[in-house]
């Protein structure tokens, strides 16, 4: 803009709405990256197999797995694997999370309790679930819950911690406000313990469920008759993988919509962090 | 005014002991304080007044001596403590917060309704009831805190340098309307505070501390007529020395704790 004189003159307003705009086309930008990197992998994959710079007997083309994918959901043999994998997780995950939680907040609350679990908790954590799979095979049989039961031991422990972690790190003026308050046991519990360990008790909830998907796959892969992980050994094994990809595609379809659920239930239950 | 006694603290003493050595916090420490009397307690950091404070506030136990606080009703609660500015709760809506003190007590719902929103309506919160408090200003917060106090309607209230985080601008707004609750309600408070300002423009009466051990050295009356502002106590020539006396002796603290 120039005046009368010829002199350059900026409207500070209008210098500003140009910098909001730009500010904008950024952050569109950086969602759009976002949705464009996995695209542009699968493309490079397609690329790639076809043109032979991948071994297409060890990398089948992205459309050709897809077209498997139909294939298998169509038979119906999919929907058997996925349906006994997503049940065997749920309910592992709900029996390791619903005992960790309430362990971990009786240890966060009272002391004596705390000094004494923590040991075996330390010493039980760095065991993997898996490695005691024999065991639980011996205990509980090959069927359905010697699977929930390996889950539910690896989601317990990160949750556990979590949840003592939340409620240890609980301000301590919040604890004095209660007290001076009048706050009886229970209103303590309700009010100001369990809503104040919430948000760390949820990531380690997260972390629970991340860990959960890993330990389904392998837990299937090395004692059980279907599911997902079943599915990609035997594929495997048969030397079927464009099925295999199909079973490694869907637990991570499954983990990033786990997650992202999972980050919902967050914003609405802890709308105040 | 009546001339009742509303706190009497008799030769409170607390020592905080650890393994080779023991601090003591206060010493000796006896006051009365009268029913509807704004009183601060003025002294150095470290001198044991937040000690006192949570003493009175049942939040610690005094290694010896005693206080009592004179009940007029069964129905009150016998104190209420406005906190430092991260007193209110992060996970409670500011209604909720205010409405604290009268929940924990499981008082009639629709009695803590009335006696939330009158509180919010007094520290200009009303519009803001259903929000969290991360969504306000620290003066903002510290008016929740003190709305959650007055709303629990106890016998006394403790301050514990509640405006101490805020800026210049928004202390002064805060001590206005502090005061102005106050004058209504003609709670006996006891106040922590490190401003001597503020010190002169709220209290009927300072005590002043000293450090290591806190010990109470001084007691200060402020005639000033109420209402007051900010203007007339600094306009006020008397007040002017009291504020010199009170600064020389927080020197003199301040340089004994250093030496």
């Amino acid at each position: 803009m120039r005046d009368e004189k010829g002199n350059v003159r900026f409207d500070p307003y209008e210098t500003e709405q140009q910098e909001w705009k730009k500010q904008q086309v950024k952050e569109r930008s950086k969602q759009l990256l976002t949705i464009i990197s996995p695209v542009l992998l699968l493309l490079l994959w397609e690329i790639c197999s076809r043109t032979g710079i991948l071994d297409i007997r060890f990398f089948p083309p992205p459309s050709a797995i897809i077209t498997t994918f139909f294939e298998l959901a169509t038979n119906g043999l999919l929907w058997t694997h996925v349906s006994v994998s997503l049940y065997r997780i749920a309910a592992g995950f709900l029996l390791g999370v619903i005992p960790g939680v309430v362990i971990g907040l009786l240890m966060g609350l009272y002391a004596p309790i705390r000094h004494f679990i923590s040991p075996i908790v330390m010493a039980l954590m760095p065991i993997p679930t898996l490695a005691l799979l024999p065991i639980i095979i011996i205990f509980f049989g090959i069927g359905d819950f010697s699977k929930v039961v390996t889950i539910a031991g690896s989601v317990f422990f990160p949750v556990v911690i979590n949840t003592v972690a939340g409620v240890l790190n609980i301000e301590k003026v919040h604890l004095d406000v209660a007290k001076n308050y009048g706050a009886s046991p229970k209103d303590f519990f309700f009010k100001i313990a369990f809503p104040g360990a919430l948000p760390v008790m949820l990531e380690g909830i997260q972390m629970g469920q991340a860990i959960a998907l890993l330990t389904i796959v392998a837990a299937e892969m090395m004692g059980a008759t279907s599911g997902i992980g079943y599915l990609i050994w035997t594929s495997y094994k048969a030397f079927m993988l464009k099925e295999m990809f199909v079973g490694l595609i869907l637990i991570s379809f499954f983990g990033f919509l786990f997650s992202l659920f999972l980050r919902g239930l967050q914003k609405k239950i802890v709308p105040w962090r | 005014m009546s001339n009742d006694v509303k706190i009497s603290i008799e030769d409170l003493t607390k020592v905080f002991y650890k393994k080779n050595n023991s601090v003591t916090a206060i010493k000796n420490v006896s006051l009365e304080v009268e029913e509807g009397e704004f009183v601060c307690l003025v002294g150095p950091s470290g001198c044991g007044k937040t000690t006192l404070l949570r003493i009175l506030a049942g939040l610690e136990h005094p290694s010896s001596g005693q206080f009592t606080i004179a009940a007029d009703s069964d129905f009150r609660p016998l104190q209420s403590m406005v906190f430092q500015e991260k007193g209110v709760i992060p996970w409670l809506t500011v209604e909720e917060n205010v409405a604290f003190g009268l929940n924990m007590r499981h008082l009639p719902k629709e009695f803590i309704r009335k006696q939330t929103n009158n509180y919010l309506k007094k520290v200009g919160l009303s519009n803001f009831s259903k929000l969290y408090p991360k969504e306000l200003s620290g003066g903002m917060k510290q008016r929740i805190s003190i709305a959650r106090a007055f709303a629990n309607d106890p016998e006394i209230l403790l301050m514990d340098e509640p405006f101490a985080a805020l800026d210049e601008q928004n202390k002064f707004i805060l001590q206005e309307e502090l005061l102005s609750i106050w004058s209504e309600t003609k709670k006996t408070v006891l106040f922590i505070t490190h401003s001597i300002d503020e010190a002169l423009l709220l209290s009927d009466r300072i005590i002043l501390m000293s450090a290591h051990p806190g010990e109470i050295v001084k007691e200060i009356k402020v005639p000033i007529p109420r209402p007051r502002t900010m203007e007339q106590v600094r306009a006020n020539t008397e007040m002017a020395e009291q504020f010199i006396a009170i600064w020389n002796h927080l020197q003199k603290e301040v340089q004994r704790s250093r030496g």
